[in-house]
C-alpha cells in the first residue's frame, strides 16, 4: 500500500445531526488520505478514528450484503461499503443521511416506515396448507422458468436506497416504495404462492402501485441489480389482468413426489460412476 | 436509550427536480407531472371562459379580445406544448405499464455490471422526446408564423 503522503487527500463533507444538542443537522468537513481501494466505509471509519468518535452510521458485512450501509453520496444513493472513494471523486465528496426518512443520528436514516410497508405487503408464501408450511414435509415442485420469473427479485437486501432516489416517495409518504411494491410482485409471481388476491388491497389503494410513473431511478440505484422499477410495472399489468380475467388463476404449485415406485431408468439415461469412497451412499 | 427527536428528512417537491445525481427518466417523469396540471389548469380555464356566454354577447366578446393578446397566444403555445408531451409521454407510460418485454423487457439474473428495465425502455423515451418536439415545432410555425 502507497504511503501516506502518496494518497489522496479528499475533503469528506459529512452532514452531522445529534439528536440530544442540535436543532438541525450542519456539515462538517473532515480531510482523509485515500489510498487506492480505500472505499467510502472505510473513510468513515478513518474518521471516526482520528476526529470524532461520536460520527454515527451503520454498517454490518462490509461486503454489500447486509444493505446496512447506504447513505448519499455525492448526491447518489448507494452502499458506503460497496463505493471505492477514488471512483466517485479525487478531492471532495459529501455524505448526507438517505433522504425521504427522518434522522436518527449522523448518517442513521430511520428506516422503520419502509419496513412497515413491507410487512403490509405480506411478504411470505401464502397458501392454504398452513400445517405443511409450518412443519413441512417435502418441496414444492418448480421448474427453472417459474424460478426465472422472480429469482432477480429475491436479490433485495433491503436498504432503502430505491426509496431515498423515489421522487414519489418524496411527496408521498403512504406510497409502499419501490422496495415493498417489487417484493409484492416477488411472492405473486411465484408458483408457490397463491396470495394476490390477499396482497391485491395493499397494493391497489389510492396511493399504490399506481402512483409510479416510472422515473427508474429505484433501478438506477439499486446496488443488487433487482430492478424494483421493472417489477412494479410487471404487477401492474398483473393486477389489471386479473381484474379483467384475461389470466387464468393458477393454483399455487403441489409438493414434490418421489419417484413412482418399481419405475426404471430409461435405457437412454446412463447409470451415475460407482463410489469413489468406501462407504459412501451406505446408508440410501 | 431512549431515541432523541428524529429530524424530518423527506425532499417533498424538490425530491422530483433535483434528488440528486439522477437520469433523464426523472426529468421525463417530473416534466408529465407539471404538464398533467397545468392541462388541468388549461381545462378549468376553458371552462370557465366558455362559461361566459351565459353572461351574453359581451362578456364573450370582451373575453376574446383579452386573448388575442401576446401573452395568451404564448399561453396557448405552452399548453400545446404540455399537451403534446404528456399524450406521447403517456403512451410511452402504457406500453410500460403493460408489462411488454420491448418496454420494460423479462426478469433475468442480474449480473454485474447491471443492466436494468431503464435501458430497454430507453428507445421508447428518445421516441417520445422527438415526436413531442417535432409536433412542438410543428405547432409553433402554425401558431407564430403561418399565425392560426
Ligand atoms: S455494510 Fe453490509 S451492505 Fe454495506
Amino acid at each position: 500500500m502507497s504511503t501516506q503522503s502518496q494518497n489522496h487527500q479528499v475533503v469528506f463533507h459529512v452532514r452531522r445531526y445529534d439528536p440530544d444538542h442540535d436543532a438541525a443537522p450542519a456539515w462538517k468537513d473532515y480531510r482523509v488520505p485515500v489510498p487506492p481501494g480505500m472505499t467510502v466505509l472505510d473513510g468513515l471509519h478513518y474518521i471516526k478514528e482520528h476526529f470524532d468518535g461520536t460520527l454515527a452510521w451503520r454498517f454490518s458485512c462490509r461486503m454489500g450484503v447486509c444493505g446496512s450501509c447506504a447513505m448519499l453520496i455525492n448526491g447518489m444513493a448507494r452502499l458506503a461499503c460497496n463505493t471505492q472513494i477514488l471512483d466517485v471523486s479525487r478531492t471532495a465528496l459529501t455524505i448526507a443521511p438517505l433522504p425521504n426518512y427522518e434522522i436518527i443520528k449522523d448518517l442513521v436514516p430511520d428506516l422503520a416506515p419502509m419496513f412497515a410497508h413491507h410487512a403490509s405487503m405480506k411478504p411470505w408464501l401464502i397458501r392454504e396448507d398452513r400445517d405443511e408450511i409450518l412443519n413441512p414435509t417435502g418441496e414444492y415442485k418448480q421448474t427453472r422458468e417459474e424460478l426465472e420469473q422472480y429469482i432477480q427479485f429475491t436479490n433485495c437486501i433491503k436498504c432503502g436506497a430505491c426509496l431515498a432516489a423515489c421522487p414519489t416517495v418524496a411527496t408521498d409518504p403512504t406510497y409502499p416504495g419501490p422496495m415493498a411494491l417489487a417484493q409484492a410482485y416477488r411472492f405473486c409471481v411465484d408458483s408457490r404462492d397463491g396470495g394476490l388476491e390477499e396482497r391485491r388491497d395493499a397494493l391497489d389503494t389510492p396511493h399504490g402501485l399506481y402512483r409510479c410513473h416510472y422515473a427508474g431511478e429505484c433501478s438506477r440505484v439499486c446496488p443488487k441489480g433487482v430492478d424494483p422499477a421493472r417489477a412494479i410495472q410487471l404487477m401492474k399489468r398483473n393486477l389489471v389482468f386479473s381484474y379483467l380475467k384475461l389470466v387464468r388463476r393458477r393454483e399455487p404449485s403441489q409438493l414434490l413426489t418421489g419417484p413412482v415406485p418399481g419405475a426404471e431408468r430409461r435405457s437412454e439415461i446412463p447409470a451415475p460412476p460407482p463410489f469413489t469412497v468406501e462407504g459412501a451412499g451406505d446408508e440410501a | 436509550m431512549a431515541l432523541g427527536k428524529k429530524h424530518p428528512n423527506r425532499l417533498g417537491i424538490a425530491g422530483w427536480l433535483a434528488g440528486g445525481r439522477y437520469g433523464g427518466e426523472r426529468y421525463l417523469y417530473t416534466l408529465h407531472r407539471l404538464t398533467g396540471l397545468g392541462i388541468l389548469l388549461y381545462f378549468a380555464l376553458h371552462i370557465l371562459v366558455n362559461l361566459s356566454r351565459v353572461f351574453g354577447r359581451e362578456s364573450w366578446d370582451s373575453l376574446m379580445a383579452i386573448f388575442e393578446s401576446p401573452a395568451f397566444k404564448i399561453g396557448e403555445f405552452l399548453v400545446f406544448a404540455a399537451f403534446a408531451y404528456h399524450a406521447f409521454n403517456g403512451i410511452r407510460l402504457v406500453l410500460i405499464e403493460l408489462g411488454l418485454p420491448f418496454a420494460v423487457g423479462r426478469a433475468e439474473e442480474p449480473v454485474y455490471p447491471y443492466k436494468s428495465s431503464l435501458n430497454v425502455q430507453r428507445k421508447l423515451a428518445v421516441m417520445v422526446i422527438l415526436a413531442a418536439a417535432l409536433l412542438v415545432v410543428v405547432g409553433g410555425y402554425d401558431l407564430f408564423i403561418l399565425g392560426h
